[in-house]
């Protein structure tokens, strides 16, 4: 098991290495100068002190060693459009915001989501089964901004205690993590409808059955827990979609997270700032993706063994 | 004897896209108390229905009982509620299935699977539960059985498995035991060790077995009696020792065939049966063996024969038994 | 019991060709005769596939029905809600919101289309490498794609518009395309190379193979008739995904490049808008996407069931 983990591990330093890698040869092979701006001209001086600043009047290979030193340290250099702040205090004051925002969303998903599927099984081809297939189909068609903006429209404008926009109470967060909640609640309802309808039929669920338990404790212990296996390692893949939904939810609701500050550094070319920003974020879902691959390994006692030997 | 298990012409039809299949198409058998009865035939006979059907675990729908009684110490099985069946199964009627690679919980510990069904009927606590599954592993000659409760099921081989299959059948000491083709899915030299096993410890526990096979050699090892069947019907009875030497039913006749013997010359055959069964889609009306009968009249392509005794114990459903089929049939000798 | 009367007859042997032993009584179906029957069993599949086709229809005709082009700017007419004249209203710019979704539907398509048979082509070939070479390439090219694949899809997306668009310019068709592909391939690379390598061993090739098959024969009647349905099923849905990301791109600013419309950037437009009280031009894009969505999303469960042949009922 130790071994396996470990080479998840390096996997997983070796996508993160990938990603820094590709992000800044893509990023300092944009064309034109990162200053440039159509309204006015900066002149020569102090645009070679900004080239030297930013370290660009060095050799790229110079660069790129500098830039994965820095990133070693956790240092994502300074923004190059606010001179306030560095790229590291916006992602700590961002970062805490999305953070919250994504845990909420995913718990709503997790907690909703197989519990739809599951009835949806239970009852198929009935009326419950209908409603909950309804509901998920909407929930995967209908994109997270439309969600956001629908729910702004019809639900905040009539209920004054639901703010449209903005952050601070929890009230602030209810729409927003429902909205953002949505497509991965539906996923998990439908994944978690055909997993269990495949556990249902499984022999040992008739072995179960036949020990005369409830039939309550056939579904709770026996089917349940096997048919949320496929969940769990979706589970990864669920995040990452999550902070895509992020940065179109931030921006409707006008969230300050990480999601709008990305929006706004693409919006206004901020390359130091996308850089930092994807770097963080690949590494914060990469950590994701590790953590809920061990933590699969240790719901699914088969994995434990088969993985241990490899 | 004491009758535990009567089955009175029992029907049951899956409901499916193509409409009805008729599975058991009025079956009627008795089990009693202490003995082992084979339920044999081909796949597809419906004798897999037939055992599920006892204890209600077919799933209804598509499922379900068309007509007859299943009396279990005098109580119709048809006629009980869900709650009612919970009471039953694995308590008084326990299965064991054909495969023990997916027969039981990937997810869930041995010692866990083998006591919950007690915890619930003998209101057991963890701990005692837990002695007895022990002491039940091994009966069943699991090695280790304090360690191995604590495994899970992929930690077993398929022999082993189906030991613990057994152990979680039998740990509530129940009247029947159902054991679906219990040994097709093990090594050879593993089925044997199972097959003794469930007769040593059906002599310590008197427990009543249907064995359902298609394992003519299984058989004549274990059971008293045997019943085959054949598209959805019975087509003969008797004890082991009429069955086997005495068939009267064509299809009785070639299954034995079928079977390789020691006694057997080099020059003798080892016949096969030709064709398949037939689809209980759209069962024949008369004795579904006709198209596979060598022996075949005209009369049995539309009229189902009854039941004709032979012996108090043996009977069988055909149409050579008729006074006027004497001598009009070849090769079938009295 | 029914009453017969015995005679001599009835007992003779009967003739063996009146017996059929071999028969099978449940009417046999052709494999895609049978998927599209059970296809056309599935209402909501057939709802879906129904909205596609006229959706497809529309985004070519519908742009030229409304006497209204795409792009011409009319300030007299800013902002109208939809009436007889502007059936969908118009923009900001006064601009023809009927045409202008019906256009932004067809580039919407093309994008999800385009993307999903970039998608198929790469996947089909490296996935087929990868199933029918030794381990050794083999698992490294998993690798590779195992890399490739958990780089956070959304970012490179992102980072790919960001690099190859101008500033607050949009971005071209291709670049959109190139970003949802790059690394939009590697689950149907997965899911060739694992249909192949199952197909490879399994018992029904080895059954054909012993029998004399060529590899050419298994290839055209066991491996692409096998690999097709799965395949068919994962191009369906990644036909939805790449539109949902292209909106997802609009509205970060990274949409299509004006005036040309797609779904995405219309509703950014409308996002706009709506503190003013204007829903209806967030209302219809928003629609639309998810009906497109919608649509892909039942067909392509219903292939899926469809083309099971476990799940005949």
């Amino acid at each position: 098991m130790t071994k396996y983990i470990l080479k998840r591990f390096t996997m997983a330093i070796v996508t993160i290495w990938a990603i820094i890698t590709i992000t800044f040869f893509l990023m300092h092979s944009v064309p034109g100068n990162p200053f440039a701006t159509e309204s006015r001209k900066i002149p020569e001086n102090i645009m070679e002190n900004l080239m030297k600043k930013y370290g660009l009047d060095k050799p790229k290979s110079e660069q790129y060693m500098m830039y994965l030193k820095n990133i070693a340290r956790f240092d994502f250099g300074e923004s190059m459009k606010s001179n306030t702040e560095t790229v590291n205090e916006m992602i700590a004051r961002g970062f805490p915001v999305s953070a919250h925002l994504g845990v909420q969303a995913i718990l709503i998903a997790l907690i909703l989501g197989p519990a739809l599927g599951a009835i949806a099984a239970l009852y198929q081809n009935k009326t419950p089964d209908y409603i909950s297939m309804i509901i998920s189909i909407i929930g995967v068609s209908v994109p997270s901004f439309v969600m956001g903006s629908f729910l702004i429209q019809f639900v905040a404008r009539n209920v004054d205690w639901l703010p449209i926009g903005g952050w601070g109470e929890f009230r602030h967060t209810i729409l927003p993590s429902f909205a953002l909640a949505m497509m991965p609640l539906a996923q998990f309802a439908r994944l978690m409808r055909s997993s269990m309808l495949e556990v249902l039929n499984q022999d040992y669920i008739k072995t179960a059955k036949s020990k005369g338990i409830t039939r309550t404790a056939v579904i709770m212990k026996h089917a349940v827990r096997n048919a949320i296996l496929p969940i769990v390692s979706m589970l990864g893949t669920t995040i990452s979609n999550l902070v895509a939904g992020s940065f179109v939810i931030e921006k409707i609701f006008g969230i300050p997270g990480l999601g709008m500050f990305f929006t706004t550094s693409v919006f206004n070319r901020d390359y130091t700032l996308i850089m930092g920003v994807t770097v963080f974020y690949a590494m914060v879902l990469i950590t994701m993706m590790l953590l809920v691959d061990i933590a699969y390994m240790l719901i699914d006692p088969r994995i434990r063994l088969t993985k241990e030997g490899r | 004897m004491e009758k535990l298990l009567e089955v009175k012409d029992l029907a049951v039809s899956f409901q499916t896209f193509f409409g009805e299949v008729e599975a058991v198409r009025g079956v009627s058998f008795h089990v009693n108390k202490g003995e082992t009865v084979a339920l044999v035939g081909e796949s597809g006979c419906g004798k897999s229905v037939t055992a599920s059907s006892i204890m209600q675990l077919l799933p209804m729908p598509p499922a379900f009982y068309k007509r007859g009684q299943i009396l279990f110490e005098g109580e119709d099985i048809v006629q009980k509620s869900e709650k009612e069946m919970q009471k039953i199964r694995g308590n008084k009627i326990s299965m064991i299935f054909q495969d023990p690679m997916t027969s039981l919980n990937p997810t869930m510990r041995i010692g866990n699977q083998i006591v919950e069904g007690l915890i619930k009927h003998q209101k057991l606590s963890k701990t005692e539960a837990e002695k007895k599954a022990i002491e039940m592993l091994n009966l069943v000659s699991v090695p280790q059985p304090e360690k191995r409760i604590r495994q899970y099921p992929h930690e077993f081989s398929g022999g082993m498995r189906q030991r613990a299959m057994i152990a979680l059948a039998m740990v509530s000491n129940p009247e029947l035991l159902i054991a679906d083709e219990p040994t097709t899915a093990l090594d050879v030299t593993v089925q044997a060790q199972i097959l003794d096993l469930m007769k040593q410890i059906q002599d310590k526990l008197g427990t009543s077995i249907i064995l359902i096979t298609h394992d003519l050699g299984v058989v004549a090892d274990m059971c008293d009696r045997v019943i085959v069947m054949y598209g959805g019907q019975l087509m003969e009875e008797g004890t082991v020792y009429e069955i086997f030497k005495n068939p009267k039913h064509p299809y009785t006749r070639k299954l034995l065939g079928s079977v390789p013997r020691l006694d057997m010359s080099r020059s003798e055959m080892l016949h096969s049966i030709e064709g398949t069964p037939p689809d209980l889609y759209k069962p024949p009306k008369g004795c579904p063996f006709y198209d596979r009968c060598d022996e075949a009249m005209i009369i049995c392509k539309d009229h189902m024969p009854q039941r004709d005794y032979h012996t108090d114990t043996h009977y069988s459903c055909c149409w050579l038994n008729h006074p006027m089929a004497k001598g009009v049939a070849e090769g079938s000798e009295a | 019991m029914e009453q017969v009367t015995y005679t001599k007859d009835m007992f003779k042997k009967a003739p063996k060709d009146s017996r059929n032993a071999e028969q099978i009584k449940r009417p046999t179906i052709k494999y895609w005769a049978d998927v599209w029957r059970r296809l056309k069993l599935n209402k909501l599949a057939m709802v879906g596939l129904i909205i596609l086709i006229l959706m497809g229809i529309m985004s070519l005709i519908g742009p030229g029905l409304s006497g209204h082009n795409y792009y011409e700017q009319d300030y007299s007419q800013v902002n109208v809600r939809p009436n007889n004249e502007f059936w969908f209203g118009t923009d900001e710019l006064g601009r023809d919101l009927f045409s202008r979704v019906w256009l932004g539907t067809r580039y919407s398509l093309l994008i999800g289309i385009a993307a999903a048979l970039i998608d198929f082509g790469i996947g089909v070939i490296y996935g087929g490498i990868a199933g029918m070479a030794s381990r050794k390439v083999d698992a490294v090219m998993m690798r590779i794609a195992e890399v490739v694949y958990s780089i956070p899809y959304m970012l490179v997306v992102v980072l790919i518009s960001v690099v190859f668009s101008t500033a607050g310019s949009g971005t071209s068709m291709f670049v959109l395309i190139l970003a949802m592909t790059i690394t939009g391939w590697v689950p149907m690379a997965n899911l060739v190379r694992g249909q192949v390598l199952q197909l490879k061993e399994s018992e029904y090739s080895l059954a054909s193979e012993s029998l004399g098959a060529t590899s050419g024969w298994i290839l055209k009647k066991h491996i692409i008739p096998n690999t097709l349905g799965p395949i068919l099923v994962n191009v369906t849905l990644t036909i939805p995904r790449a539109i949902f990301s292209e909106a997802t791109l609009s509205f970060m600013g990274l949409g299509l490049q004006p005036p040309s419309p797609s779904l995405g950037t219309l509703a950014n437009d409308g996002l706009a808008v709506m503190p003013i009280g204007l829903f209806y031009q967030i209302l219809i894009p928003s629609i639309f996407i998810s009906l497109i969505m919608f649509s892909f999303n039942v067909l392509g469960d219903g292939l899926r069931d469809a083309l099971d042949p476990r799940l005949r009922k």
